[in-house]
Formats: C-alpha cells, sequence, structure tokens
C-alpha cells in the first residue's frame, strides 16, 4: 500500500481539524449534536479497513496534527464523542423501541385472527365450503379458493387479512433479532419474544430488573393475582411465563416449582442485562439443572400409574 | 518466575496489607492511599496474572501500547492505562461502555471504542498497527478466532495476554478440555510462552501470555 494510500484509510483523512474546537464541550453534553453535526464521529464509527497502520506517524506527516502528542489528544476527543453518541443511541432507542414492536405485533396478530373470523362468517353465507381462520384468508387472496358466488368485498377484505398477518410475522422477525442485542441474557433464557413480552408489560428492561421475582412470575396474571388478593382465589402460580417451556413441559402438579425457578432466573438474567450486559451462558445450564430436577419429580410418580396426564402437545 | 511488575505497579500497603496498586482516578469504589489505587485480583482477570506472578512482558511507561479487548466498564482498562501508554479499549456493549467513558474521561491516553472485538476491520482505522500488548478478556465463544483476528495490530516482539473463560466456550464441557481446543488453535499464529489457571481470584479461567510466530 502506497503512503497516500494508506493515509485515506485512517479515520483522520477526511476530518475537518477544525471540528476539534468544542468538541469537548460536546462531548460532555448533548451527545446528539456530536453525533449530528461531526464529521468525526461518523469518521470514527463508520470507517472501516482491514489494516492497521502507524496513524500517529501518518497524522503527523498529514498535518494533521503538529506531534504525536497532538494527535493522541484529538484521538481521545474523537472515541470520547464518538462512543458517546454510539452508547447514547443504542440505549435510548432499544428498549423502548422493542416494547412498541412487541405491543404492535400482538394487535396485529390479534386484529388479523379477529378479522379472519368476521370474513369466514361472511364468506360461508355465499359459499359452503369456505375454511377457517386466516390461513382461509390467504387461499382467498391468493385465489387458491374461488368462492361458489364471487364477491370482491370478502377478496377485498381476505387480502386485508393477509396483510396484516403478514406485517405481524415481520414483526415478530423484528422482535427476534432485536431482543437478543439488548437483553442477551433474558433473551436466551426466556426465549426472544417472551422476554420482549415480559419487557413490555413491566415497562421496559429496568423496570424487569428491578422486580422481584415473584412479581415476574405472575406478571401477566394481574386478575388472578387481585381475585387472590381479595380472598377468594387460589394465588396464580405463573402469568406470562406458563409458556415457557420449562414451565409448560412439566407435570401441572409441579408446575408451581417450575414457574419459581424459571422466574428466579429470568429476574437474575434481566439484573444482568441491565447492569452489566455481559452474556453469562452459565444462567442457561443453572436453569436446565433445576427444571431437570423439577420434572424428574414427577417423572419417578408418573411411572407408579400416573393416569397419562403426561401427553403434552 | 519473575516479579518484574511494570513500571507504574507496585505493591503498596493498604490497610496494613501489600496489594496490587496503580496511580490514578479511582473507578470502582477500590481502596485508595494517596494517589494509588488498589488493583483488586479477584474482579480483573490481568491483575491475577501479575498478581500470580506470570511474565506478561509488560515493561510500563507512555512509550508503550495497548489494545484491550473487552474491557467492559473499564475496571482492569483503567489500571492498563495508569500505567501504560495509549491504550485502546474496545467493549461491544452499550450499557458498560457508559462505564467505560467516565473511566476514560479523565485518562486522556485511554480511547474507549464501542466495536466487536471480533470484527478488527471496524476498528483498524482508528488502532494503530505494532502495539506492545493486545490484553483479551471477551466473554463469548470463539476466544481463539479473537486472538488470532487481532493479531495484525500486534508487533512482532509483542505479548498476548490472554483470559480464556471456558463457560464461554461451552459451559457443559469439562474446562480442561475446552483450554485445550483454545491453546491448539492460538498455536496457529502464536507461540504459547506461560499459561496459569486463575482459579484463585477466577473459576474456570486460564491465563495464557503468548508471542506471535513470525510469518
Amino acid at each position: 500500500m502506497t503512503d497516500s494510500a494508506a493515509r485515506t484509510a485512517g479515520w483522520f483523512a477526511d476530518v475537518d481539524p477544525d471540528e476539534f474546537d468544542g468538541l469537548d464541550d460536546r462531548d460532555a453534553g448533548d451527545a446528539r449534536d456530536a453525533r449530528d453535526g461531526s464529521t468525526v464521529v461518523t469518521a470514527i464509527r463508520e470507517g472501516q479497513t482491514e489494516t492497521p497502520q502507524d496513524w500517529p506517524t501518518l497524522a503527523v506527516d498529514d498535518e494533521f496534527a503538529d506531534d504525536e502528542a497532538a494527535y493522541y489528544d484529538r484521538l481521545h476527543d474523537a472515541t470520547m464523542a464518538a462512543t458517546r453518541a454510539a452508547v447514547t443511541e443504542r440505549e435510548a432507542a432499544d428498549d423502548r423501541q422493542l416494547v412498541h414492536a412487541v405491543r404492535a405485533m400482538d394487535d396485529c396478530e390479534r386484529t388479523a385472527n379477529e378479522l379472519a373470523e368476521r370474513l369466514v362468517e361472511w364468506a360461508g353465507t355465499v359459499d359452503p365450503d369456505a375454511g377457517t381462520g386466516v390461513s382461509f384468508a390467504r387461499e382467498l387472496a391468493r385465489g387458491d379458493h374461488e368462492l361458489e358466488s364471487e364477491s370482491e368485498p370478502i377478496t377485498s377484505l381476505a387480502e386485508r387479512v393477509v396483510d396484516l398477518a403478514d406485517e405481524a410475522a415481520d414483526l415478530r422477525e423484528f422482535v427476534e433479532r432485536q431482543t437478543p442485542t439488548i437483553a442477551p441474557n433474558l433473551a436466551a433464557l426466556a426465549g426472544p419474544v417472551l422476554a420482549a413480552r415480559l419487557i413490555s408489560l413491566a415497562g421496559g428492561l429496568e423496570d424487569v430488573a428491578k422486580k422481584p421475582s415473584g412479581t415476574i412470575q405472575v406478571l401477566g396474571a394481574e386478575d388472578a393475582l387481585f381475585a387472590h388478593l381479595r380472598g377468594h382465589a387460589p394465588s396464580p402460580k405463573h402469568g406470562l411465563i406458563y409458556v415457557h417451556d420449562a414451565v409448560r413441559g412439566t407435570h401441572p402438579d409441579e408446575r408451581g416449582s417450575a414457574a419459581r425457578a424459571v422466574a428466579g432466573k429470568l429476574s437474575i438474567a434481566a439484573r444482568v442485562d441491565h447492569y452489566s450486559g455481559e452474556r453469562k451462558p452459565e444462567l442457561d445450564a443453572e436453569l436446565a439443572e433445576r427444571i431437570e430436577t423439577i420434572q424428574a419429580r414427577t417423572a419417578e410418580d408418573g411411572d407408579r400409574g400416573d393416569s397419562g396426564g403426561e401427553t403434552d402437545e | 518466575m519473575s516479579d518484574d511488575l511494570p513500571a507504574g505497579v507496585e505493591r503498596h500497603p493498604f490497610d496494613g496489607t501489600d496489594r496490587l496498586a496503580t496511580r490514578g482516578d479511582p473507578v470502582y469504589g477500590e481502596p485508595t492511599d494517596g494517589d494509588w489505587r488498589a488493583w483488586n485480583p479477584t474482579r480483573s482477570k490481568l491483575g491475577a496474572m501479575l498478581e500470580l506472578e506470570m511474565d506478561t512482558g509488560l515493561e510500563g511507561g507512555d512509550e508503550e501500547t495497548v489494545l484491550y479487548l473487552g474491557a467492559a466498564s473499564g475496571t482492569t482498562v483503567s489500571h492498563v492505562a495508569d500505567f501504560a501508554g495509549p491504550t485502546y479499549a474496545v467493549e461491544f456493549a452499550a450499557r458498560p461502555a457508559r462505564d467505560l467513558l467516565e473511566t476514560a474521561a479523565s485518562r486522556p491516553r485511554l480511547f474507549p471504542l464501542l466495536a466487536d472485538a471480533r470484527k478488527p476491520a471496524t476498528y483498524a482505522h482508528v488502532v494503530e498497527s505494532n502495539v506492545d500488548a493486545i490484553v483479551q478478556d471477551v466473554a463469548t465463544r470463539g476466544q481463539a478466532r479473537v486472538a488470532l483476528e487481532n493479531r495484525r495490530f500486534l508487533a512482532d516482539d509483542g505479548r498476548l495476554l490472554l483470559a480464556i473463560k471456558a463457560r464461554s466456550e461451552d459451559v457443559t464441557r469439562d474446562p480442561e478440555d475446552v483450554f485445550a481446543d483454545v491453546r491448539a488453535e492460538l498455536e496457529a499464529e502464536y507461540e504459547i510462552l506461560e499459561t496459569s489457571r486463575l482459579e484463585q481470584y477466577h473459576a474456570d479461567h486460564l491465563g495464557v501470555v503468548a508471542r506471535p510466530r513470525s510469518q
């Protein structure tokens, strides 16, 4: 690589040296300004090159800085501003975006199902062979199913249902992709969608992290919980986390234990995600081990004449 | 075994016990004595490696350049910046990087970067070539590959100081097997000079000192 080619690969190549006046103030204050206004921040965050060079020497040769010390001073200002902008952006975006995405996903799914029911009822009046649900809407929209008497409004409604179902699927994909970057441990333990629902119901990742595990255990079972507190119902064993394989896959007699164990690990995972952000794979193993122990209890009993209650889907 | 601590790192008495220490702004509520701040080996893998008297080859001083992979919230890298020269700190997660920024604010030769250590091309335009040491403490799968990928930054006589976390590779396997695999993979481009279990301070970790093989 020639010297000039090497220089253009450095972060300082296209940076306006004047920008460093006042970068310090901005980086202490509003990261948004630094992000929008500065080629420095963009250069650090978005630049790429395969091979590192002796940047300090090249920058001095290039008259970007008077000497090595001045170069390092600028590098410090630049990396501070760029990293602050990146951190602010990642942190501000994430869990709020996720809450909206998972709520929109649920709304789309629910609405698609409701409209599909309406569609089926309507289509049944003109065609006795009408199918059911969203899959029937798809057949209609694709033209795989011809109604006995053609009805334009019914076909049009079917198309809307399909669009909504597709939107819900896209949102689910988004949630599955985003949750692990925001809450890596919670997503790994609960699955991305359940993790996102817990964050949504609690109000944010920080709120999940600050809840006791007993609350996480019954999140989503508020009606049952308050009925219990009023004194005319047993306490709920599980809320949202019922859909977790470790809870649903456990014999009903032991589901309370399983739900307690899952909620405990999920609350630890949420705390790690919120306060450190580091992935801790040992949590997965600990939960798996605990659930195995719990499920082993009923497996033993089951051998002694359980009336076939183990048929879980 | 040598007890040659890098310049700027000393055993300094805190409440009557000698502990590793460097001079700088306190970061994580560690005990201080004047300028000196204690370096807690149970919270820092590099600290544990020094405490166990591994020969890290670190010299200290303003001329020494360091690339630190997996800086997290800056606990260890703050000590490195205290005794070494220009120090590049790479961290992938946003939350700890926020704390890292505070650590870096009072250390003019500590350069924080929010980047993925598995993708050196995303920071090779900032981090200079021929650094004297790479310190690696990343809790991800594929720790050997991270070391191989970042070989490009290291001077031919530089040192790789690596803390391998067995549980990050595979929680279910015996740590010794994991370490053997990681070492075998490292051998492709590094010559391993010394290894030591950090058990006393960090469960299931292996400290490794290596130097690049001449190409």
